[in-house]
């Protein structure tokens, strides 16, 4: 009889967590992890931060060391792409026509940015992605101080590149569609902090605003923008920071469900008995709200590892936990717990307009649903505490700054 | 290379070694010591890697910066003057053979 192995797509976060929660967990058979990069699993949220600005090194950023993996009897295969997934057979193809055979196949293929659509671009080499650690390789060589920076993206992406940007000393424009920053992720006041440190720090920020035109030179790089109001911009490099698009298409060319993502149910299956779906691609059903949920974060993805290990090795385990998040910006970290809705109640500790401290609370029926807290790990880790009890907290006493949060916990 | 002594809280231990300047974290992490998560990396956003270093090893460690004194308010397990993030300690001379006491309960 074939010896059992956990083939898993995929080396990153989650991936990599699963491999060594695996092996914890005291899971005896193989594990195959096989990755399209060429690098051992590492951190990608450093990329974006200390990494870019030259504060760390490759090897800080290994998620684990690279010698774990053979001690632990993981088989790390790098550079490698996966063709295709034969569930009849239980194997995957890779593109050099090897297959390998599974006894579960976890798909942790995470996401690629989505990039603009422009065909002028397409030869353009100072248009920069941000997801693996060849992009901000790349990005680096020109990241030096007077650079003309323009960021596309009032996302994550686009403000903590600002911040590094800035602090490297280039001159950075920030173009965002809507009218405000963190529009899909933030309620506005939480915008309008980020969009004033950003002021302060010197970024111009341009909202509602769109590139009607790339200028590009003779070598096909990107020279200008011309935004929808006529105004040109010269530029040296482009961030492009527009958001994640699931990897999905090796989920789908065999047949499995994908909707924004690979559809799996509370305990991150498959409707295939052995196939599962973990991390930034994993699309599943969030039990407090009732809704689809697809997250991108490295709790999510490192939780959902955890879970799946638990439930691969005979003790199948559902998937709920409360996401949690976090930015760095200049000297400010920022700390979401929960999942707001656009209709929950906002309510604002703190000065939005000045200072480098906030608190903003969201409640569903006077339940703490989420919380956005900057520059107060003490308010995050009060606001995780009380929507994990599910407490029911009076926003009056919540907007109070004199109020102490702590009191909150034993007030619910 | 310095050694790192991991006691778990039913008082069982376990020795690694760490290369010069990896974090304590690090080497928790690459040998699957349990009840060290290190979920963040070592940014000092998850307070996940929260430990308790030996009182005889008290003064061989670092100072705390303002960030990672704010960090440990958000430890699972209540924080004692012995607390510390180890993504925060790194190996070396001063650090060869530290003893660090994992809490019972991480997140």
């Amino acid at each position: 009889m074939q010896q059992d192995n956990v083939v898993i797509v995929g080396a990153g976060q989650a991936g990599a967590e699963l491999a060594a929660s695996l092996r914890s967990l005291g899971y005896l058979g193989q594990i195959t992890l096989l990755g399209r990069e060429a690098q051992y699993p590492y951190s990608r949220p450093p990329l974006s931060k200390a990494y870019l600005l030259g504060h760390c090194g490759t090897a800080d950023l290994l998620i684990r060391d690279a010698s774990m993996y053979a001690q632990q009897g993981v088989t790390v295969r790098l550079s490698v792409e996966v063709d295709c997934i034969d569930r009849d057979a239980k194997t995957v193809s890779l593109k050099d026509g090897e297959t390998i055979a599974y006894s579960d196949l976890v798909l942790a293929t995470g996401g690629s940015p989505r990039r603009l659509p422009n065909p002028e671009l397409a030869n353009a080499l100072n248009v920069f992605y941000i997801r693996t650690l060849e992009d901000v390789d790349r990005l680096r060589q020109r990241f030096h101080s007077g650079i003309r920076l323009a960021i596309v993206g009032g996302g994550y992406i686009g403000l903590e590149i600002a911040s590094v940007a800035r602090r490297a000393g280039l001159e950075v424009t920030l173009i965002e569609a809507t009218n405000r920053v963190l529009a899909r992720v933030t309620c506005p006041p939480v915008s309008d902090f980020f969009q004033r440190i950003h002021a302060e720090e010197g970024v111009q920020i341009k909202l509602q605003s769109t590139v009607s035109e790339y200028v590009t030179d003779a070598g096909g790089d990107v020279s200008a923008l011309v935004l929808g109001d006529g105004e040109r911009l010269d530029v040296d490099i482009l961030v492009v920071g527009i958001g994640l698009i699931p990897n999905t298409s090796l989920a789908e060319q065999a047949g499995l469900g994908v909707d924004n993502g690979i559809l799996v149910d509370d305990y991150l299956r498959t409707p295939d008995p052995h196939i599962y779906a973990i991390g930034d691609v994993a699309r599943f059903p969030d039990t407090l709200s009732g809704t689809l949920r697809r997250i991108e974060s490295v709790p999510n993805a490192a939780e959902q590892a955890r879970t799946l290990a638990a439930t691969l090795l005979g003790t199948p385990t559902r998937f709920m936990c409360i996401p949690w998040f976090w930015s760095d910006q200049y000297d400010v970290k920022m700390q979401v717990v929960g999942l707001s809705a656009p209709d929950d109640e906002v309510v604002v500790r703190g000065d939005v307009s000045e200072g480098r401290k906030l608190t903003v609370y969201y409640l569903r029926k006077g339940v703490l649903s989420a919380a956005d807290v900057v520059g107060s790990p003490a308010d995050f880790a009060v606001a995780k505490k009380l929507i994990a009890n599910g407490a029911v907290v009076d926003p009056v006493l919540l907007a109070d700054p004199n109020s102490n949060p702590r009191s909150f916990l034993k007030a619910g | 290379m310095a050694k790192v002594v991991f006691v778990h809280p039913d008082g069982r231990r376990e020795e690694h070694e760490g290369s010069d300047g990896q974090s304590v974290m690090r080497v928790a992490t690459s040998n699957l010591v349990s009840g060290i998560i290190g979920e963040c990396g070592g940014d000092l956003s998850c307070a996940t890697c929260h430990v308790f270093v030996d009182a005889a090893w008290a003064q061989s460690v670092p100072t705390k910066t303002a960030a990672e004194d704010d960090m440990l308010a958000v430890t699972a397990e209540e924080p004692t003057e012995f607390s510390r993030l180890c993504c925060q300690i790194y190996c070396g001379r001063e650090t060869d053979g530290i003893v660090i006491h994992i809490p019972r309960i991480q997140r």
